[in-house]
């Protein structure tokens, strides 16, 4: 029973993961730039919905949504500002700047409010041990894990059942024709960074209810270790992200479990390691051929 | 006679170079400036090493890895069990923490060297976080709460394997070895078709390069007399980047100006570390929309002073890396 309890957890972190794996794994798709700056837009959204609950009062759904809202936004600026301008410039500058973003955006932060740690109020969503055939499941789990499977089937629903998703799945298949095509690329990459950024704002949210505890450096490693889910499920797919993120936290929670806690973050890594050796494409990718 | 002239050169900036440390080694042990100058002064050479030996990854060979903090963390550990618990001379403990770096180098770049751009950075940076976590749960070298090391770094030291490090670098680039890296940074599909032995260069810049970021390690175990494995996080990696990236990638002269303009301000801004980050930041940002090649670009320093000469290949002054 031990164990499926550490599953239960490793499925409330992974779904965590998976959704900040959508936004790489969106964002990469398109404009094909490793947005390391994800992560910290992950952390400022766990912080807006921390003021939002404690400031403004809301009760955890009007939480979630300003803070989603407040990382589109956000997200959209980054675009705008910083990377846009790098759209045709080599990748290793696209990258330089993305690490720029994003340690501006971390010291931004730790400048405007300090680098102290906040804590989330207990009483955000009702807390009660839930018992199924002996496993004690939280019921903040079981939140975490609907908000986020409820947030993974909206994403379907707009990337295919929608105009913009198809603009998105055009562009990402081919810029130049979907151009032609008369699509607005830049509107459509536009769209594409506020829906990934507000999906990470909405794991920043349930981070913060499920663990409490947040600071202005907290979107580094969850940041990087989505990037690891996004490769595992073969980076560009979503589908492969949401498996990625949930394989992994459900990883994590067994090296926990087995009792290596203090090597749970490198196992992430290990991880990253040998599926880009063996298996570059990732588990839902097809193997592309190189083009000269 | 053409070698001997050419030759002159290297002698005459030997001897300035000489020149120049008996001048500082005076200016240090005569007491002109304080150990907080000191102290500076030997960040910066260390410094220097770090950001010639990424420059050699990076601007020559156009390997982007973010992982550096990874092999100093390894040298100076290494070195540091070398001198405290094993007792042995400072030089042999040096070179002993360059070695072991080299070969984890060897061991990390064969496998991962297959990647490229992005795959490459996130893998180096997850190798730097394995090193890390690998000696944060080492009881043996005192887990997160890090070791003592005695102070042994002196400014005759570092200026010695300053001296190497630059040396071997700018020699390596100008050798046959350098064209074919060089040639691999500009387009590795066509010099690997062009007969080159691409994965073997790659590695064997990725080796000396992390050869010499070990020695950097050892040289800064040295000088702080504590070491602790949160020294070595992925910050430094990117402070390191940033060394290169401002220089001018591909330049050796940009990339140590950069090293020492960058300690200095450090230096100087180490009460307010929050300001110095995101002024770093905003440097990156704005350098690469506006200068991608930083500084000097792929020029040497040298190239300033000389006169242009007319027609010929003009070797140098194409950016192309970044």
């Amino acid at each position: 029973m031990e164990f499926i309890q550490q599953l239960v957890n490793g499925l409330s972190l992974g779904s965590i993961y998976a959704l900040i794996a959508l936004g790489y794994t969106m964002v990469y798709g398109i404009v094909k730039l490793i947005n390391f700056a994800h992560g910290d837009v992950f952390m400022v959204g766990s912080f807006v919905g921390f003021y939002a609950i404690t400031f403004l009062e809301l009760s955890f759904l009007p939480a979630l949504l300003l803070s989603m809202t407040a990382c589109a936004v956000l997200g959209v600026l980054i675009e705008r500002i910083a990377y846009k301008p790098l759209r045709n410039a080599t990748r290793i500058a696209a990258l330089i700047t993305a690490i720029g973003v994003s340690l501006f955006i971390e010291y931004g932060m730790i400048y405007i409010r300090g680098a102290q740690i906040e804590a989330y109020p207990n009483d955000v969503v009702p807390s009660a041990n839930i018992d199924i055939f002996g496993v004690t499941v939280k019921s903040q789990s079981i939140l975490i894990l609907g908000v986020a499977i409820l947030l993974m089937v909206l994403l379907q629903i707009i990337v295919h059942r929608t105009k913009i998703g198809k603009a998105m799945r055009a562009v990402s298949f081919d810029a130049d024709a979907a151009k032609l095509m008369g699509i607005s690329v830049n509107n459509t990459i536009s769209v594409t960074f506020a829906i990934g950024s507000a999906l990470a704002g909405a794991a920043g949210v349930i981070f913060g209810v499920y663990y409490t505890r947040i600071e202005p450096l907290m979107g580094i490693l969850p940041g990087l270790k989505a990037f690891v889910a996004a490769v595992l499920g073969g980076i560009g797919i979503i589908p492969g992200a949401m498996v990625g993120g949930l394989l992994l936290g459900m990883i994590e929670a067994l090296v926990s479990a087995a009792g290596f806690s203090l090597w749970r973050d490198a196992a992430a890594f290990v991880v990253l390691i040998l599926i880009l050796l063996f298996m570059p494409q990732g588990l839902f990718g097809k193997n592309k051929k190189e083009k000269v | 006679m053409a070698i001997f002239r050419r030759m002159n050169g290297f002698f005459g900036m030997m001897i300035l170079a000489l020149l120049f440390f008996f001048i500082m080694q005076y200016i240090i042990t005569a007491g002109i400036v304080g150990s907080f100058y000191t102290n500076m002064i030997i960040t910066m050479g260390i410094n220097i090493i770090i950001a010639v030996s990424l420059h050699l990854i990076l601007g020559i060979t156009g390997q982007f890895s973010i992982g550096q903090a990874g092999f100093l963390a390894v040298g100076a550990f290494v070195s540091a069990i070398m001198t405290m618990k094993l007792e042995l001379p400072f030089l042999l403990s040096i070179i002993i923490g360059g070695v072991i770096a080299a070969a984890v180098g060897m061991l990390i770049g064969i496998p991962s060297l297959r990647l490229k751009g992005d795959y490459l950075a996130i893998a180096t940076l997850g190798f730097g976080e394995i090193v890390r976590i690998i000696f944060l749960n080492m009881d043996y070298v005192g887990g997160a709460s890090g070791m003592m090391v005695t102070h042994k770094t002196t400014w005759g030291w570092l200026f010695l394997w300053m001296m190497i490090t630059i040396l071997v670098v700018r020699n390596f680039t100008n050798s046959t070895h350098g064209r074919a890296c060089i040639s691999i940074r500009e387009d590795e599909t066509a010099s690997d078709a062009m007969g080159i032995n691409t994965t073997y260069y790659k590695v064997a810049a990725f080796v000396i390069g992390a050869f010499f970021t070990g020695i950097a390690g050892a040289l800064y175990s040295h000088n702080f007399y504590f070491i602790q494995p949160a020294n070595f996080n992925f910050l430094k990696s990117f402070d390191i980047l940033i060394f290169v990236v401002l220089g001018g990638l591909g330049s050796l002269s940009g990339t140590v100006i950069a090293a020492v303009l960058l300690t200095f301000v450090t230096t100087f801004l180490s009460d307010y570390p929050e300001t110095r980050m995101l002024l770093y930041s905003l440097v990156l940002i704005v350098m690469m929309i506006y200068r991608p090649q930083g500084l000097l670009g792929t020029r040497e320093i040298s190239s300033l002073f000389s006169r242009k000469t007319k027609g010929g290949p003009k070797d140098g002054n194409q950016q192309t890396i970044a």
